[in-house]
């Protein structure tokens, strides 16, 4: 059975339709990884997934469980960590996990227990009675994080749960996603970095503008980001685009006083723009390097769907 | 629905969250508690008022306050804080949201109500003609002003002070069409057929039914009316709740 089934998903706001027909399968017990940009459509697609929002046609199965049918047997799968919404700052660390797990149904001594446990693996045990509001950015994250979890869910939801976090949360917030994992929980992250997608997840989906442009696994996509790369260079004289007519070199585009030239393999692009302009006695102005843009990536995919 | 036991779940622990969050909170403690204190010293207190007539009524304007002082407040300040979304991943749905907070108001309405009456009993001489209409009056009472409460939280918006003032806007002005300072059987033409339309007045008239036997409408009339506009405001803020959620979060 799958984790995660949705079919021909759609919601518009206004004149903004902010997921376009997506459909996706994410297999029980795998990490699944959701990227794109700012604004592509993540967090409205997660609130389709886990019945916060309504979709306008579509339809979501949570372990084969349709989730508009029967939102609270579905519910009770899943552990969801929202991209902006926290826990409660009023109440303490051990209050709002109690709360969590009363919501799913747990007994009191089993919420003990369990609590006990995350509170140590989350790093917060000395402060379990302080009021969250009183926690850094960080430390909030991984209560909201604890409180997903309290109930080992077949199904863990994470909206950009790194992101803007310190060093340490960071790689706590890390570790309990790959625990998860481990114990046998299906993972749906979205992220926009690609270096946390490729070292967690299995299977990698892009989407852009509400649209699914890409699904696969790291590697393969990765490959694509390889093109990606760029070298920007400029000259002190004009030069034509013929120069750029070498092996290595996929794409060039002038931008600005520079030239832009994809490639996937810098190294090779470099020596041969170093050689060329020392025989022909043009002075390299700047030159740098980028590494493999997700930006671009995206650009590429969706003018290839 | 085939989620009985989970539905009701829901609604007993949103209940038992927003009696523990926001039973304390300021704006409630405010308009809740402190405002119908006012009223009471401002209206009766040292006008020579016959206190025994005069307190059902407060009893109900008590009742009243206090049960629709909570719902306007939780939804907003959720939004606010950014608890609602996470409240709403939860396994609940919006109705089981919105019966835990008509409940928690009821359940304030109902504890603070009880307190002001069995207090009063050793200051003014009350009688209790009707227990079982009395309590029956404390019940649909607190229920119908809770839903209330809750209904006028529907507006979409996250700041709680707007959300505030627009319920008092609509409960100050309902506490003088609705037979409190002015007797029902006195009141005549335009006034009275205000007085009809606020739900509270048959709030009122239940109560005096209940302890001094006299009332404008049959008991069964007031129970009726209650009944049929606390489906209503429950179903309205259902309506208006769903409608804000299709806009988004
Ligand atoms: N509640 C809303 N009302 C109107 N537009 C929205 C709402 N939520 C999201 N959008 C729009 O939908 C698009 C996708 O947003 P979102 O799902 O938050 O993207 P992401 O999480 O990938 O950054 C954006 O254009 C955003 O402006
Ligand atoms: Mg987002």
């Amino acid at each position: 059975m799958n984790a995660i089934e949705a079919k021909h998903l759609v919601k518009r706001f206004g004149a903004v339709t902010a997921v376009n027909d997506v459909s996706l399968t994410v297999r029980e017990g795998e990490t699944f990884g959701f990227l794109g940009p700012n604004g592509a459509g993540k967090t409205t697609t997660i609130r389709l997934l886990t019945g916060v929002l309504s979709p306008d046609a579509g339809d979501v199965r949570i372990t084969g469980i349709d989730i508009h049918r029967h939102p609270l047997d579905a519910k009770m799968q899943m552990g969801v960590i929202p991209e902006s919404s926290t826990v409660y700052g009023d109440l303490s660390a051990e209050q709002n996990l109690h709360l969590s797990g009363q919501m799913y149904g747990m007994p009191r001594a089993l919420r003990e227990e369990r609590i006990d446990e995350i509170l140590s693996q989350m790093g917060l045990n000395e402060k379990r009675r302080n009021p969250v509001r009183t926690f850094s950015k960080g430390m909030k994250q991984r209560v909201s994080i604890a409180c997903a979890i309290i109930h080992r869910p077949r199904v863990l939801f994470l909206d950009e749960p790194t992101s803007g976090l310190d060093v340490q949360s960071r790689r706590l917030v890390i570790d309990t996603i790959r625990r998860m994992n481990e114990q046998g929980s299906t993972i749906f992250l979205t992220t926009h970095n690609i270096e946390e997608a490729n070292t967690l997840c299995q299977t990698v989906c892009i989407i852009n503008k509400g649209k699914v442009v890409a699904q696969d696994s790291p590697e393969r996509l990765k490959k694509m980001f390889d093109t990606t790369q760029s070298v920007e260079v400029s000259f002190d004289r004009t030069v034509t685009r013929d120069l750029f007519a070498a092996e290595g070199i996929l794409r060039a585009e002038p931008y600005g006083d520079k030239w832009r030239l994809y490639t996937d393999n810098p190294d090779r692009v470099l020596k041969y723009l170093v050689g060329r302009a020392e025989r022909e006695s043009i002075g390299i102005m700047s030159l740098t390097t980028s590494g493999p843009s997700l930006e671009e990536a995206f650009v590429h995919l969706t003018e290839r769907a | 629905m085939m989620e009985v036991p989970l539905f009701l779940r829901g609604i007993f622990v949103v209940t038992g969250k927003n009696m523990r969050l926001y039973y304390t909170k300021p704006p409630v403690l405010m308009f809740g508690l402190l405002f119908p204190l006012f009223m009471f010293f401002a209206f009766f207190v040292g006008r020579h008022l016959d206190l025994t007539t005069f307190f059902p009524a407060f009893l109900a304007m008590m009742l009243f306050f206090t049960a629709s002082s909570v719902g306007p407040l939780i939804t907003p300040w959720e939004k606010r804080e950014k608890t609602y979304e996470r409240l709403l991943s939860y396994p609940v749905t919006q109705d089981s949201i919105i019966l835990g907070d008509v409940a928690a108001g009821a359940i304030f309405g109902i504890g603070i109500s009880l307190l002001v009456w069995i207090a009063s009993v050793f200051f003014v001489p009350v009688a209790v003609t009707n227990p079982g209409l009395f309590v029956l009056a404390f019940i649909l009472g607190t229920l119908s002003c809770a839903a209330l409460g809750v209904l006028l939280a529907s507006p979409a918006s996250d700041s709680p002070p707007n959300v505030m003032i627009f319920s008092n806007l609509v409960r100050f002005p309902l506490i003088f069409i609705s037979g409190i300072f002015v007797p029902l059987q006195q009141m005549q033409g335009w006034g009275l057929a205000l007085a009809y339309c606020s739900p509270l007045t048959y709030l009122v008239d239940l109560f005096n039914a209940a302890m001094s036997g006299t009332s404008a409408f049959s008991p069964f009339v007031d129970c009726s009316v209650l009944i049929a506009v606390s489906a209503g405001f429950i179903l309205a803020a259902r309506v208006i709740q769903k409608r804000n959620m299709m806009k988004g979060m």
